[in-house]
């Protein structure tokens, strides 16, 4: 917890000294701008939140706080931080991921976390494409995208994440657009005061492997209605999204996963059982 | 929209140069990453230049720090009208395509600021609003000035003959 009184911090307080390698462009740099916006907006001390990842463009997230942070093994994101806020519930826990890691080889593990409702914040950074690894299909690539490691494209149906949030038990589902740094911001800051599994996916511009992307601008807009917390109205609205609704889409109030026995053990007394 | 007050309409100009001084320093620290220093140095100057309109409106109305922003200030795009857009940037931009983006930002805030002159705010915002159109006048003509100077990129300028998205 955070002293009561003490002074409010600022965006920059959460930036670590490290310097972001993301092309120019890129859309993570906004992401992680409005992560600290948001941070600074709840009144948060970076000793007090702890950025977990996989590996990916977007997973190089935690190292660009001040926060504690972990950037794990590719896909177990959500596992690294599901155990971490069974142990450290008050710890605010924010996962950031990619469409790659996140849906692909993390797919199972988002399924489960939206089931076991957790009390975390996902953050994916959706550009339809792997980029670190040089531009190949990811699950939500559109079928008909061709490119040079995909001549004629996959033709493979995408993956709609939102959907199977709302079907595996997210309790809170949002969509952002990391044009707009201060919505984004606003919405993070929403999904952290959400109790239990936030999810929210933020199209991420991949200026880089998908420069068409830069006209998502155009095409982003504000969803039209209000949230719901009727899970088979937002299946109606999700079912038929056009994918650049932007706002809270689904608001439910399930209650979250609790931890019932905290720590059973010292540290000392775990160390004492594995020493060889 | 209305703005009501001379304190809520300083507030939101100071609100606009502090969040294009961010967004010039985020695009120097990008352009240095990927080692275009002159592209760098010249977002490091015009972030350094907006801070300083920053703190003048903050002298000028004697405030310490920026007071909190009314609700009903919501910009009317996703960031202020002098805030260059996240994507604006390339790794191989020459100096002449960071001023284009600075000319823009200026004739927007520029524009912004002729709007609420020219609209139903009280005489006092709109006589502030007057001064900061002539302001952000100021600086086009300044911008333009700066892009004489500086060579005009050739075509091609774009072409990476090692290019990161390179697949073999």
């Amino acid at each position: 917890m955070n002293a009561p009184g003490a002074p409010l911090l600022a965006a920059k307080d959460f930036k670590s000294a490290t310097k972001p390698v993301w092309c120019p462009g890129c859309g993570d740099y906004s992401v992680l701008s409005a992560i600290t916006k948001a941070l600074a907006a709840l009144g948060l001390k970076p000793e007090n939140v702890a950025v977990v990842s996989g590996i990916g463009c977007s997973s190089r997230i935690p190292a660009y706080t001040n926060c504690y942070g972990f950037h794990g093994v590719h896909g177990r994101a959500l596992p690294v931080a599901t155990g971490l806020k069974a142990a450290r519930p008050e710890l605010t826990v924010l996962v950031a991921s990619g469409d790659g890691d996140g849906y692909s080889i993390g797919g199972n593990h988002f399924l489960h976390a939206c089931r076991r409702n957790v009390d975390l914040t996902y953050i994916v950074m959706d550009n339809h494409v792997y980029g670190m690894t040089k531009g190949q299909p990811s699950p939500t690539t559109e079928p008909d995208w061709s490119s040079k490691l995909a001549p004629g494209g996959t033709g493979l149906r995408e993956f709609h994440p939102l959907v199977i949030a709302l079907a595996s038990g997210a309790n809170f589902i949002a969509r952002a657009f990391s044009g707009d740094p201060n919505g984004c911001a606003a919405l993070i800051e929403q999904a952290v005061r959400h109790p239990g599994f936030s999810f929210i996916e933020v199209l991420s511009p991949c200026v880089t492997f998908r420069p068409e992307q830069r006209e998502w601008k155009t095409r982003a807009h504000p969803a039209p209605v209000e949230p719901t917390d009727d899970p088979g109205r937002a299946a109606r609205r999700l079912m038929t999204d056009d994918g650049f609704n932007i706002g809270v889409l689904y608001q439910g109030h399930r209650a979250p996963y609790r931890s019932g026995n905290g720590a059973s053990q010292t540290v000392e007394a775990l160390e004492c059982q594995f020493r060889l | 929209m209305p703005v009501p007050t001379l304190d809520d309409f300083m507030a939101r100009a100071y609100a606009m140069e502090l969040e294009a001084t961010e967004r010039y320093a985020q695009f120097a620290e990008q352009l240095d990453t990927h080692n275009n220093r002159e592209v760098a140095e010249l977002f490091r100057k015009l972030s350094h230049i907006e801070s300083l309109h920053a703190k003048r409106i903050l002298e000028e109305m004697g405030w310490p720090s920026l007071p909190a922003l009314p609700p009903a200030y919501a910009w009317e795009s996703p960031e202020g009208p002098e805030t260059a857009p996240p994507d604006a940037v390339h790794y191989l931009m020459q100096p002449y395509h960071a001023l284009e983006i600075a000319l823009r930002c200026e004739l927007q805030a520029q524009q912004y600021f002729e709007g609420i002159a020219a609209g139903e705010a009280p005489p006092g915002v709109r006589k502030a609003a007057v001064e900061m159109a002539d302001e952000e006048r100021e600086h086009v003509r300044l911008i333009r000035d700066w892009m004489r100077r500086v060579p005009q990129p050739e075509a091609g300028w774009d072409e990476d003959p090692d290019p990161a998205r390179a697949t073999e």
